[in-house]
């Protein structure tokens, strides 16, 4: 070999002890030499070399990676370096790992597709697919900065939209600030009006959309359920509206 | 009780059965993949319901402070369909994973030479992948088919205590104690054993190398017969001691053997009663914590 393989990101090493760091380097060896090795390598990482997580406060890895992701993501770095100048083939093996993965490996995957050099736009059909879960760490790892340069407005608006529902926290969402549009804040409004007419609780996180549009929620009916002839409607609107003033008239009243 | 099902198939039951099982005391489970009631007539159909048993379900499973593994094999019913058979080729994807304890149910169904073909080349990946083995023993002729069963593992020379043969009887456990196999038993309301044959069976064999299970399905079934069992262990004079043997160590000894057990239970849902909580079985890899 007259090139030397990519060397892992120091912050992932940094991670590992001895004898993780010692496995990654031969798995990654491994993968160098034989680019399929990654088929067994890819799911075995976790228990080989490192799992848990990078942020105790993170423990589902849904803002940020875990260990096992930052391994994996290793891996795949090296398996696109091995196969450069074979892009198809490269998507082909990206793909099945995803494929055949479970909840972890396709979160990896989903993860480490920025960082494959050669994959171009081959890995949006796995961002959709994990879009179309219900498993809050697939849709939060297709949320990040793959999926929010690559994603279509309408897809990218559902998918934070998803987020709210299933209890994604929206830091997890690459380029919120950057992507979230009017059109957006309409939606997650109607999601807010809809929660308070069923009587229920707000996700806070809608405020980080709906604070940047601050026309969306007045649009809805949501300032009428202040003045709803039933208790739990009305409770329900001075929770969400509470410490927010204007441009919703009534929603300090007691 | 803390109590490890070792073969259910929560795939065909309702989360009302995660909140009872849970109730109950169960914490981990075990499961196989198998035949689905519905024929399969492709190898896709079965690739989803693999992902499904490591993706999906572990993470239904969790919501409910449930540890979910599973066992992968192409099950004996369909290893009678050509259709099937190829999904042979693409066993390896999921034998690598975590969470995934074993290669089964592999065995017989009606003994054809096409369940004994699947069989030997499933025993080989097991040996391939060393991982331990579940083996189904058929419902018909269910002593001719365990014989049979035990000559086709000892030709795979995979050691006995790596092989798990399930659904026992009163007829056939002697058959596997002898070569030191694990002995399986599916307590269920109406076939195979129920919880009482299960006491006497352990009062005159004593409980090591066994395992009980629910094997509850999408058939009449009651996913809580393990907890009844151990209730029923009790009501006969057996240990506290004795019932978390059978109910949760050894089955955490069994699948222990693949070093991909998975005890590491979401917190949130169950870290206030789980017992066995933040424990990985087998080779286990830390990241730094401090």
């Amino acid at each position: 070999m007259t090139r030397p393989r990519p060397a892992p990101d120091p912050a992932t090493l940094a991670a590992l002890d001895d004898r993780a760091r010692e496995r990654l380097t031969t798995l990654l060896d491994d993968v160098a030499r034989d680019p399929l090795r990654v088929r067994r390598h890819f799911p075995a990482a976790a228990r080989e070399v490192a799992r848990g997580p990078l942020d105790p406060t993170d423990p589902d890895g849904l803002r940020g990676p875990t260990v096992d992701d930052a391994v994996r993501e290793a891996l795949l770095v090296a398996l696109a370096d091995a196969l450069r100048g074979d892009p198809d083939r490269l998507a082909v093996e990206v793909g099945d790992l995803y494929r055949y993965g479970d909840a972890a490996e396709k979160r990896a995957v989903l993860r480490a597709l920025p960082r494959l050099d050669g994959l171009g736009g081959a890995g949006l059909p796995l961002v959709t697919d994990a879009l179309r879960t219900n498993d809050v760490r697939l849709v939060a790892a297709a949320l990040g900065p793959y999926g929010a340069d690559r994603l279509d407005p309408a897809a990218w608006r559902q998918g934070v939209l998803k987020c709210l529902f299933v209890g994604v926290p929206l830091a997890a969402v690459a380029g919120l600030d950057r992507r979230a549009d009017e059109e957006l804040a309409g939606m997650v409004a109607r999601y807010v009006h809809e929660r308070v007419a069923a009587g229920r609780d707000v996700p806070e996180d809608a405020w980080l959309v709906l604070d940047r549009f601050p026309e969306a929620l007045p649009a809805t009916g949501l300032a009428g359920e202040l003045h709803s002839p039933h208790a739990d409607r009305r409770d329900a609107a001075r929770r969400a509206l509470s410490g927010r003033t204007l441009p919703y008239p009534g929603s300090q009243e007691d | 009780m803390r109590i490890f099902d070792p073969h259910i198939h929560m795939t065909s039951r309702t989360t009302d059965d995660y909140e009872a099982m849970h109730a109950a005391g169960i914490r981990a489970l075990v499961e196989p993949a198998f035949w689905l009631g519905q024929p399969r007539t492709g190898v896709s159909s079965f690739t989803d319901y693999f992902d499904s048993l490591v993706g999906w379900e572990r993470f239904r499973a969790a919501q409910f402070g449930i540890a979910h593994h599973a066992t992968i094999a192409l099950n004996p019913k369909e290893a009678n369909d050509p259709r099937c058979v190829p999904v042979l080729d693409v066993l390896e994807r999921y034998l690598v994973k975590d969470g995934v304890v074993a290669v089964g149910e592999v065995g017989f169904d009606s003994m054809t030479a096409e369940e004994e073909s699947a069989f030997r080349r499933q025993l080989e990946l097991a040996g391939e992948h060393d991982l331990p083995v579940l083996v189904h023993t058929p419902h018909r002729d269910k002593l001719a088919g365990t014989r049979r069963t035990l000559e086709l593992v000892a030709e795979s020379g995979l050691p006995p205590e790596r092989v798990l043969v399930d659904h026992l009887n009163e007829t056939t456990v002697t058959l596997v104690d002898e070569v030191g196999c694990w002995a399986g038993f599916s307590i269920y309301p109406d076939t195979k054993m129920d919880e009482y044959r299960m006491v006497r069976i352990l009062q005159e064999r004593g409980p090591d190398r066994v395992l009980v299970n629910s094997a509850a399905d999408w058939g009449r079934s009651d996913p809580l017969k393990t907890r009844k069992t151990g209730d029923a262990m009790l009501a006969a004079g057996f240990t506290d001691d004795d019932v978390d043997r059978v109910l949760w160590r050894n089955p955490v000894d069994f699948f222990g053997q693949s070093g991909r057990l998975l005890l590491d239970l979401p917190e949130r849902a169950a870290a206030d009663t789980f017992e066995g909580n933040s424990l990985l079985r087998g080779e286990r890899a830390t990241a730094r914590t401090a």
